[in-house]
């Protein structure tokens, strides 16, 4: 069997005194899509910002494409790594945030040219041949001088997801991208999401919209109190959950 | 964001009747005074002699207060930019996760604010009678650099010393405000696009903090035009100096004053409008 895109083994995270991760096992296989639920404050964008460890883990270990993240292993001992390394690693993975944090001082296109510019040293012109390509792909090629306050929150979200695969990412990590949108905006946002899996896309996915899941997800998993409560097949888990609490969650929000 | 509310009324609006706006009689009472008074103090200024107009034209481009302002505005430049660069270096030291960094930087922002800048001015200018010389040395190591101290000294370091160390404080707690008020989800985006935090800070924190450091430094700025005049006291020939200097000659003290005093109006009200502009400059697209 080939090495999962993700793969996390007892993952752990405390904030001071409380456990919000206890024992996370988790596998991504490369090329699918995986989708996260559970109540607020289950730990689903902890766990998130775990795999790109833009948050400290205390226990358990992540690799991502084979590659142990944040942590170098020799002799049994984990060695934390020098930002640099880890800002290598994070080159190869894209995030979406539920409230976009597109850069405001810069334009749509800017925001899109400023990691390949800055990380990758990619030359002006290409990167701004390569981002206009990308806002074309999320439909806002027209939009492109706009800057960050003048687009609406489903476009603003569309910029993030071009301004994330503008560093060809292996992987694209989504928290919760459509919970601070307005309702008639949601559709956009998913449908470029849902374009990005038929296109072969790894994406862990943290949601509220379980009819994405549903019809993207190829794997669903549910999450309450830090811990991985059930998971399976999103046809399954949603139309005949195995455990208690994942129906109650469920009766809760259908 | 979408307001397009259609109307959908099409029937005639009746005719409005004239609006007849509420009067403040009070208000014109008030400003026919103001306006006496004002009027009654340009006429005794423009008119009492004593205040010796004529000399003050003479001395507004004389040679030496031309001198004077420019090592003024010299003093501004240069202390604005040694508190902005060392000002910024405090804020982030503040910031900094380690606790001695930040203690540092909190006492030395508690020192320099806390001791008259007029004091600082003349304990610098008295530096020598402390360490009488100056030595850059490796510990335990060989000497690279040594001088007198009055050498070294001079009123204008002195006065750069006193003026500079002193802002940087001040200038460290707006660059501070203003780093803290950029969001946490704008580091956040730009780790997870694999910047390095050397890039983040450059690139996507500071300029959005110079929305909040801008007015305030502006403000800093056009005090600082002001304070460089207490470097009078170390005999540096700034514009005040330079104005003290001629009139100890010629006794026109107060046309002097007036000669200084309308230079400091022409350079903050100059500073004004900049300020304005690059106020504007920051705000448009935030």
């Amino acid at each position: 069997m080939t090495e999962p895109m993700v793969r996390i083994r007892g993952l752990t995270k405390r904030y001071g005194g409380r456990e919000v991760l206890r024992g996370i096992d988790l596998d991504v296989p490369t090329g699918s899509v995986m989708c996260i639920i559970g109540p607020s404050g289950s730990g689903k964008s902890t766990l998130l910002s775990c795999i790109n460890h833009l948050e400290r883990i205390d226990g358990g270990k992540v690799w991502v494409g084979g590659e142990l993240v944040g942590y170098r292993e020799h002799k049994g001992r984990l060695y934390e790594l020098p930002e640099r390394h880890v800002a290598r690693m994070r080159q190869r993975v894209g995030m979406v945030f539920q409230h976009f944090n597109l850069f405001p001082h810069m334009t749509a296109l800017r925001n899109i040219m400023e990691a390949p510019m800055r990380v990758r040293r990619v030359p002006a012109a290409e990167a701004r041949q390569r981002a206009m390509g990308l806002l074309e792909r999320v439909g806002l090629a027209s939009r492109h001088a706009q800057f960050p306050a003048q687009l609406s929150g489903g476009e603003q979200q569309r910029v993030a997801i071009a301004r994330a695969l503008a560093m060809d990412p292996q992987l694209m990590l989504f928290d919760e991208p459509t919970s601070a949108l307005d309702p008639e905006l949601v559709g956009e946002v998913l449908a470029v999401m849902k374009d990005l899996a038929r296109s072969g896309m790894t994406m862990v996915v943290v949601t509220h919209e379980l009819a994405f899941a549903r019809e993207v997800g190829d794997a669903l998993t549910f999450m309450d109190e830090g811990m991985v409560v059930e998971r399976g097949h999103p046809r399954a888990v949603l139309t005949a959950p195995q455990e208690q609490r994942t129906r109650e969650f469920l009766s809760r929000v259908l | 964001m979408n307001g397009n509310a259609v109307s959908t009324l099409t029937d005639p609006l009746p005719p409005a009747e004239r609006v007849v706006p509420l009067r403040h009689p009070w208000t014109w009472v008030a400003s026919a005074f103001a306006l006496m008074v004002a009027a009654g103090v340009f006429t005794s200024v423009a008119t009492n002699p004593a205040f010796q107009w004529p000399v003050v034209a003479q001395y507004m481009l004389d040679e030496q207060i031309l001198g004077g302002l420019a090592r003024t505005l010299e003093l501004t430049l240069a202390a604005m930019a040694m508190g902005l660069v060392l000002g910024t270096a405090l804020a982030v030291m503040r910031l900094s996760r380690n606790l001695l960094l930040s203690t540092i930087s909190w006492l030395y922002i508690w020192f320099f604010r806390s001791v008259p800048v007029l004091v600082q001015l003349i304990f610098w200018y008295n530096f020598g009678a402390l360490y009488p010389k100056i030595m850059l040395r490796i510990p335990f190591g060989p000497v690279l650099y040594s001088a007198s101290t009055n050498a070294v000294i001079t009123p204008l370091t002195a006065a750069l010393a006193g003026l500079g160390l002193a802002q940087a404080a001040y200038t460290a707690e707006v660059v501070r405000a203003g780093i803290v008020s950029v969001p946490r989800g704008q580091t956040r985006a730009a780790m997870a696009l694999g910047m390095r935090p050397a890039t983040i800070f450059v690139r996507i924190i500071f300029p959005q903090a110079m929305r909040v450091i801008i007015p305030p430094v502006g403000n800093e700025v056009i005090s600082m035009v002001k304070s460089t005049s207490l470097v009078s006291v170390i005999a540096l020939a700034e514009l005040l100096y330079t104005a003290q200097l001629i009139y100890a000659r010629t006794y026109e003290t107060i046309p002097l004053l007036i000669v200084a005093s309308l230079w400091y109006l022409i350079i903050v009200s100059i500073l004004s409008v900049g300020q304005h502009f690059l106020e504007r400059y920051y705000r448009h697209h935030t």
